[in-house]
């Protein structure tokens, strides 16, 4: 927020209102169209001058209004279905606002999904051009870069092979470079960071920090919070489609903290912001971590511990995957009951109720949550990111004492030292 | 910087060039027409436009194991099939070519027209993704469909053109009139096109109507017979079929005859005019809801 550029971003009550229903699976038929329509005409013709039953409408974006300067690196935080990805359409012009306006100035570059357009049957070099193009990027200019984005993504050898040929990790690698080399004044990036291996995800966030150190302005759209606090300098926290905090981004990022724990202790069947693929019908109501003895929600590092889900309904091929990450969103360990064990137990006295059994978990001190995803009838039902918080007290692993402090990392094993005396 | 907010909201994205060359746009909720038939967005996304045509071309004939043969085999084959049933079988007359040659020269522009309407239905569905995660304008897609179809077209009317050499007839200049024709097919199939691909996005049973619908367009337009079984009244009225003046400009321009068929032609075209303005207004006027919808 040093240097005030020129305004990039004005916007002045924006809103974006869905009618459900149609946004729900899109589409109509012909036929509800028109009994729909039927309906309402025959609502209209007894009740003359009323207008029929209003679809029910969700404003996944509202009284939206902000300036973001040129060179400004923003980070955009919040719950799914905060508005966030709204937002970034709006601005990247896929979708109209229903109210309120933006004024952009500038070029701008979207990238809202790696690789959108690649085409298997292309191959590597006739995708980067259509990529490319797709992105926004002129000709010339792809042609100037060619050899530095073959380069970044490490496929040299492959570029006149078809992408339908390629490892996956290799066509998001590809498709991630073309994206990284786009060159445009307003750059909007949504959560697409996470993709190839660990040291493929290093030198993608090496290139967006140089990116946002360029004095390009840019909205990071991201769930894991270090990202947003190695990249930007201000934050905004969505909830409900509205503005809730506009700061520094340690400060946007710890207020968000604080609402996602506030929702993790009330009733989770309250939470609106379920995983948006869950068919529910199975619905995920209480998450505890809790150790043998003890408080809930409090654990020893080392010690043993069970997570248990109580959902709503047993269904069908019922299974659960858990995900523990560290306080700033990062993933630390999954847990996934589709891997079978033969230690697994599969109990009719447990009710409504998954239970994760962990016999020493080994995580330094601090501050964890748990996403859930819960699977039936072979189908996602439902999903819930933070749904229990749990802190970690110093412990033992091995009769070993846990690092407490300025130890990296978040988790330890248990190890043994062989020293020279 | 800021303008003042409220203004008449016709175009959405109005451009503002200030001093720096940097220019603004303005993002607001449009009413109306002019995404669509505004030249300079198009001429903007020009090089894209480009680059989603070559992609439709590339993988239709290198996803197809026959690849550019198709274009070939498909009028030839229904050329045999249409020579067999109609001409031997059932006598249908062919305006004094023989049949084979009669039907070939009218499949040529029918199957570029009918391939055109059932690829581009289903053109914005396939490209979901394209439209839900960027941004250009959306009538290029079903555009790029029409735009393969033409490679497949010239194919199909070189050979065409060899056919009726090596059977002994000969090629006039009214061969000439072969890119007006072609033109007129393109209106007329991009008005439809762009209808049915933009309806196929809120509606999905499009899909499902379309084939149908092509095999009744086939025969409400003379290809499997002379117009001269048309009564003469009636001709001019069923040149409002864009594809009619298409077809029978075919016949003349490729196969030859005594005068060629301009009232025809001139109705068909004005017809295939209609069809694209008001192909064009309908996609124009739902565009703005593809990604939502999608």
């Amino acid at each position: 927020m040093s240097a005030a550029g020129p305004t990039a971003i004005h916007t002045q009550g924006l809103g974006k209102r869905y009618v459900l229903g149609l946004h729900r699976r899109g589409y109509d038929t012909l036929r509800e169209s028109l009994s729909r329509a039927g309906r309402a005409a025959a609502v209209r013709a007894l009740r003359r001058g009323e207008s029929g039953p209003a679809r029910p409408e969700l404003w996944a974006l509202r009284d939206f209004s902000l300036t973001i300067r040129a060179g400004e690196v923003v980070g955009l935080i919040g719950h799914n279905g905060a508005g966030k990805t709204t937002l970034l359409k709006i601005l990247s012009r896929i979708t109209e606002p229903s109210e309120g306006w933006a004024d952009v100035t500038g070029r701008v570059g979207s990238l809202l999904e790696v690789g959108t357009g690649f085409h298997p049957e292309l191959t590597g070099r006739e995708n980067v051009f259509l990529n490319g193009a797709i992105l926004g990027m002129r000709r010339s200019e792809i042609r100037r870069r060619f050899d530095e984005i073959v380069a970044f993504a490490e496929v040299e050898r492959f570029l006149d092979t078809p992408v339908k040929r390629y490892s996956s990790g290799m066509s998001v690698r590809l498709a991630f470079a073309v994206a990284a080399h786009l060159e445009p004044e307003i750059l909007l990036v949504d959560e697409v960071l996470a993709v190839g291996d660990a040291a493929f995800q290093r030198k993608s966030f090496a290139k967006m920090a140089s990116v946002a150190k360029e004095g390009r302005t840019v909205i990071v759209v991201s769930h894991n919070l270090a990202v947003v606090r190695a990249l930007c300098e201000r934050a905004i926290l969505l909830e409900g489609g509205r503005i809730a905090a506009d700061d520094t981004a340690p400060a946007a990022i710890d207020r968000y903290l604080r609402a996602l724990e506030r929702a993790a202790s009330d009733d989770l069947l309250q939470r609106p912001d379920r995983d948006s693929r869950g068919w529910q019908a199975s619905l995920i109501r209480r998450v505890q971590v809790r150790p043998p003895r003890g408080d809930a929600d409090v654990v020893i590092g080392g010690g043993p511990v069970t997570i248990a889900v109580d959902v709503t309904e047993i269904l069908p091929d019922l299974e659960c995957r858990l995900t523990i990450l560290n306080n700033l969103g990062q993933p630390v360990a999954t847990f996934d009951s589709e891997l079978v064990s033969p230690v697994d137990l599969r109990n009719t006295e447990l009710g409504e109720r998954l239970e994760c059994e962990i016999e020493e978990l080994a995580l330094l001190p601090g501050r964890y949550r748990v996403d859930v995803l819960l699977k039936g009838r072979r189908q996602i039902q439902d999903g819930l990111q933070a749904a229990a918080f749990f802190d970690v007290e110093p412990g033992l692993v091995g009769d070993r004492p846990i690092a407490a402090m300025g130890a990296d990392g978040d988790v330890t094993f248990r190890h043994r030292w062989r020293l020279p005396a | 910087m800021i303008r003042t907010p409220e203004k008449p909201a016709s175009a959405g994205a109005r451009r503002h060039s200030s001093a720096t060359t940097v220019e603004t746009i303005r993002l607001q909720p449009t009413r109306g027409f002019g995404r669509v038939l505004a030249p300079g967005e198009l001429w903007r996304y020009r090089e894209l436009a480009l680059q989603i045509a070559v992609r439709d071309i590339t993988v239709r004939y290198r996803q197809t194991f026959l690849g550019a043969v198709w274009a070939v085999l498909q009028p030839v084959v229904t050329m045999v099939v249409f020579s067999i049933f109609f001409g031997r079988l059932a006598h249908i007359g062919s305006g004094g070519h023989s049949y084979p040659l009669f039907s070939l020269a009218g499949l040529v522009p029918w199957t570029f027209f009918a391939n055109s309407l059932l690829l581009g239905a289903d053109s914005l569905v396939g490209n979901s993704s394209l439209v839900s995660k960027t941004y250009f304008p959306r009538i290029f897609i079903p555009g790029a469909v029409i735009v393969a179809g033409l490679v497949d077209l010239s194919i199909a009317t070189v050979i065409l053109i060899v056919v009726v050499l090596a059977a002994g007839s000969a090629i006039t200049p009214a061969i000439l009139a072969l890119p007006l024709l072609v033109a007129i097919a393109c209106a007329a199939a991009l008005g439809t096109a762009s209808v049915l691909a933009a309806a196929n996005v809120r509606f999905r049973d499009v899909r499902y109507i379309v084939p149908f619908a092509v095999q009744i367009w086939l025969f409400v337009t003379p290809v499997v017979y002379p117009i001269t079984l048309v009564p003469p009244g009636w001709r001019t009225v069923i040149a409002l079929n864009p594809m009619v003046g298409v077809v029978e400009g075919f016949h003349w321009a490729v196969l030859g005859g005594e005068g060629a068929p301009w009232t025809l032609i001139g109705i068909s075209a004005a017809a295939a005019l209609a069809l694209l303005a008001g192909g064009l207004a309908y996609f124009d006027r739902v565009e703005r809801r593809f990604a939502d919808l999608l």
